[in-house]
């Protein structure tokens, strides 16, 4: 077998444990506020860190410039999502502006 | 013998009420499998992992990884913290649940997703009243999700195969734009942006670690942070209240 499906197998589990735990203790404990604060950051900090990385960081520097169309996508993307709270919206609009770039300025 | 949970109107109901929520996900989906099977996983470990896993962005994060050669345990712990927010997603489920049999919340928590989570959160904002039926509901809008990311994930790894070059046109980049899309509206607070752009700046400074353990570390730093706004606010309230 693969190492990816041994990287899978864990996934699944790891996956897994965070969803059904506090299910199976549903009505015998109580999660301390300090946590519940903590959780409600996760996707914001993990998220931001990974979008940041991948807009500036190209090639294994950091880039920034009219060359480099994954910071501009990323940049009017913000915009969008900032003034209109669409996600659909934000990918349709980030999607196109990083296609006029790779036509138009490369 | 599980009858009682079951009714066939809650779950066509909580089926229809996800849709939008879906049509949101179709192009992460789609992307997913294009990239998975681009960067070295065979056809079937990328299905596997939409049909096991079952989590969008752990499963984007963990591709993304891989095609950093990011090192295993790295991959499961991130993909383990980003998870945690199910945790929280779980935890104020508590109460509906408790009134379904332990063997139903198995499925339940397997099926848990911000998507889902975002539908039943709705559902027992309106006061239905649905009792130990709400399982019906549930199932129903998060069984439409995993068919759906299934049939995406699919469409995805069978499209990048006929356009073998779909990778080297930048698809990446529709992640980067999903997640922005995603934290962005969530930044309701002081202590949300102060956590975003503490993130930010930390990963520019530790990009190059080994194995994208700055991801780990900037995570950390910047929840701390975050963390810490909310008590002071909290303890600024106290004093404005007890004035």
């Amino acid at each position: 077998m693969s190492d990816y499906w041994w990287l899978i197998i864990g996934m699944t589990a790891l996956t897994f444990l965070p969803r059904y735990l506090p299910l199976a203790f549903a009505g015998k404990v109580r999660i301390p506020l300090l946590l519940k604060q903590a959780l409600e950051l996760v996707p914001i900090a993990v998220l931001t860190a990974i979008v940041v990385q991948m807009s500036l960081v190209r090639d294994g520097t950091i880039t920034v410039g009219l060359d480099n169309h994954y910071l501009i996508a990323s940049v009017v993307a913000f915009a969008v999502a900032l003034w209109w709270r669409h996600l659909m919206l934000t990918i349709v609009v980030g999607l196109v502006v990083f296609a006029a770039c790779r036509v138009l300025l490369s | 013998m599980f009858a009682k949970y079951f009714d066939s109107a809650l779950f066509w109901r909580g089926s229809r009420d996800i849709l939008p929520l879906i049509l949101a996900a179709i192009p992460f989906g789609i992307v997913y499998g294009a990239m998975g099977q681009s960067l070295g996983l065979t056809e079937w470990q990328v299905m596997g992992m939409s049909l096991f896993v079952f989590a969008g962005s752990s499963q984007f994060i963990a591709v993304t990884l891989m095609a950093s050669a990011a090192a295993f345990p790295v991959i499961l712990l991130t993909v383990f913290i980003v998870n945690l927010r199910h945790m929280l997603y779980a935890a104020s489920l508590m109460s509906v649940v408790d009134k379904v049999p332990a063997l139903l919340r198995v499925p339940m928590a397997f099926w848990l997703t911000d998507e889902s989570f975002a539908i039943a959160a709705a559902r027992l904002r309106q006061k239905h009243n649905d009792g130990a039926k709400f399982y019906a509901y549930y199932t129903g809008a998060a069984l439409t999700m995993y068919l759906n990311w299934q049939l995406c994930t699919w469409i995805g790894i069978t499209a990048g195969k006929q356009v073998p070059d779909m990778t080297q046109w930048g698809l990446d980049v529709a992640i980067v734009v999903a997640f922005i899309g995603i934290v962005v509206p969530s930044l309701a607070r002081a202590s949300h942006w102060a956590c975003a752009i503490t993130s930010g700046v930390c990963i520019l400074l530790t990009y190059d670690w080994p194995h994208q353990s700055g991801l780990l570390f900037s995570s950390v730093i910047a929840i701390g942070v975050g963390v810490l706004i909310m008590q002071r606010q909290k303890v600024a309230i106290k004093q404005e209240t007890s004035r």
